[in-house]
């Protein structure tokens, strides 16, 4: 027959000779195999203990920022609701007051700002659209719960503590346009 | 101490010892595993994960005892009792080193030395059979059923050419059955005739088919992959051992890891020398005789213990064989290599004596 390319191959099934067929041989071959396997580096990472480090690139549980002087820096624009694909976050927007100067950065603010965690996709589009440097996917994992409920988070889990700042230095882009 | 007295201890440790080993086993097989596919294995139970087996057994106690409603009760519960006290048994007629010496008496480290042991073995290892038959009866269900019927037949099948290969051993110690006589033969005269080393007369080096046709027939004796069929978890969903839960569930898999404890004492009883071990007769002058019985023990229980390990290497060796395999296997391939070998060996002890 011809052959349009020369890549294909004749396969070819030989008889067994006798030796290979008492499967003696291959047997001990195979437990040669699995005993070298014995005395090999384990590829197990002891969890809790050791952790192995995240990529620059995971995206984890959401932070939202403050700035130097403890102020938070989501002004409420919506814009990382409406870029999420998974429509996981809601918030509701209200004006600062006079004496909360040291609280909120801007005249606006989030009064309520939550992140359902089973809705949310871990795309970081959020990220990707905040315009005010406020929120960012950081390498910490969302703790488990027992109910659906109590994975929608909310401020109290997603802004960061003024003496416990979360580092997203890594997750931080120039973009040019 | 009376004889009596001696024996019962013996049986109450024997006892100990197996569930000890056949637990300790699990935790054996789960780190082997473990190791020979490059994990860790158990490791968060107390240190190495050495109470692992202990928590297995107080979880395996604190189950909910199910027993099916449809089912035969006084045979559901029968079945598991009879498969542990048929593989406990066994233990009975294996000598376990040198004789000790208390108080100028010489007291055997054997419960029974039955001048029928091999046979005895062999008898009480096949009504382990009817353990899982009727456990897989009893539970009414369909899986189970098809599980015992396997074991049943693949442990029937196999004992023919575990007996064939055993009977070219009895040729060799005169036809004597009883298992003491075996390894007793084991550690006198010299290998081959010639080559002097004392105690390392063994069977094995005589007999290297019988031994391998001995040792396929453990594995499908113990249930033991690559003959796992029985309680195949992909196909029969645990087989004959379905139905059930609990203490019930956890006899059935301690029975088996004790018949691996114990087909292993009589591999090496057979074929490597039970306690006997080389320069046994050099020792024994220079040490006092009950701490030459010491060691001898723990000499057997080294070979057992290499034998464990090997039912477990080859697990994670060897995949299951397909069921018209197995009975090919042991009828068409075992079964007449063990008749010629029979022949074989009697024939050359009529030409050659002895």
């Amino acid at each position: 027959m011809m052959q349009l390319t020369n890549r294909s191959k004749v396969v070819t099934k030989p008889e067994m000779t006798w030796v290979e067929k008492l499967y003696i041989p291959a047997i001990l071959g195979g437990l040669q195999i699995t005993i070298k396997h014995l005395f090999k580096k384990k590829a197990t990472v002891k969890y809790p203990e050791v952790q192995k480090e995240f990529a620059p690139v995971y995206r984890g549980m959401h932070v939202l920022k403050r700035d130097e002087q403890g102020r938070e820096n989501c002004t409420a624009c919506g814009l990382c609701a409406v870029s999420c694909p998974a429509e996981a976050i809601t918030m509701d927007a209200a004006e600062r007051q006079k004496g909360e100067e040291h609280l909120y950065r801007e005249e606006k603010y989030a009064a309520k700002y939550e992140i359902n965690m089973l809705r949310c996709i871990y795309c970081g589009l959020c990220e990707e659209a905040c315009p005010k440097d406020a929120i960012y996917l950081t390498d910490r994992i969302v703790p488990s719960e027992y109910t659906r409920g109590e994975f929608v988070f909310g401020k109290d889990m997603l802004v960061e503590k003024i003496d416990d700042r979360v580092d997203v230095s890594k997750r931080k882009k120039e973009y040019s346009i | 101490m009376s004889v009596i007295v001696f024996k019962a201890i013996l049986v109450v440790v024997l006892f100990l010892v197996s569930l000890g080993i056949a637990a300790y086993s699990t935790y054996a097989e789960r780190k082997i595993a473990a190791f020979l596919q490059d994990r860790i294995g158990p490791d968060r139970a107390g240190p190495f994960g050495l109470l692992q087996p202990i928590a297995d057994g107080v979880k395996m106690f604190l189950k909910e005892e199910i027993i099916p409603t449809l089912s035969d009760k006084f045979l559901f519960i029968l079945g598991p009792s009879m498969f542990m006290v048929t593989t406990l048994m066994v233990s009975a007629v294996i000598p376990w080193g040198l004789p000790l010496d208390i108080g100028g008496e010489m007291f055997a480290l054997q419960v029974a030395d039955v001048n029928i042991g091999i046979l005895y073995v062999l008898g009480v290892v096949s009504l382990g059979v009817y353990g899982i038959m009727i456990g897989g009866w009893a539970s009414n269900n369909k899986y189970a059923l098809l599980g015992a019927i396997r074991a049943s037949s693949q442990m029937i099948s196999y004992e023919l050419a575990m007996g064939m290969s055993v009977v070219a051993i009895l040729l060799m110690t005169n036809g004597s059955l009883s298992l003491n006589h075996i390894v007793e033969a084991q550690g006198t005269g010299k290998l081959y005739g010639f080559i002097n080393i004392s105690g390392m007369n063994w069977n094995v080096f005589y007999q290297p088919v019988a031994f391998l046709i001995f040792l396929i027939c453990a594995f499908a004796e113990a249930n033991r992959t690559p003959f796992d069929l029985p309680e195949s978890e992909s196909e029969l969903i645990g087989g004959f051992h379905t139905e059930y839960s609990s203490m019930k569930l956890g006899l059935y898999l301690f029975g088996e890891y004790i018949n691996m404890f114990i087909s292993s004492a009589i591999i090496s009883c057979l074929f490597f020398g039970g306690y006997n071990f080389p320069g046994i007769e050099y020792l024994g002058t220079i040490l006092p005789h009950n701490i030459l019985s010491i060691i001898s023990v723990l000499v057997l229980f080294g070979k057992i213990f290499f034998f464990i390990f090997f039912f477990m290497w080859v697990r994670w060796t060897i995949p299951r064989f397909r069921y018209d395999q197995l009975m090919r296997l042991g009828w068409q391939v075992l079964m007449p290599i063990a008749i010629v070998n029979v022949l074989l060996t009697a024939l050359g002890i009529t030409l050659f004596g002895n």
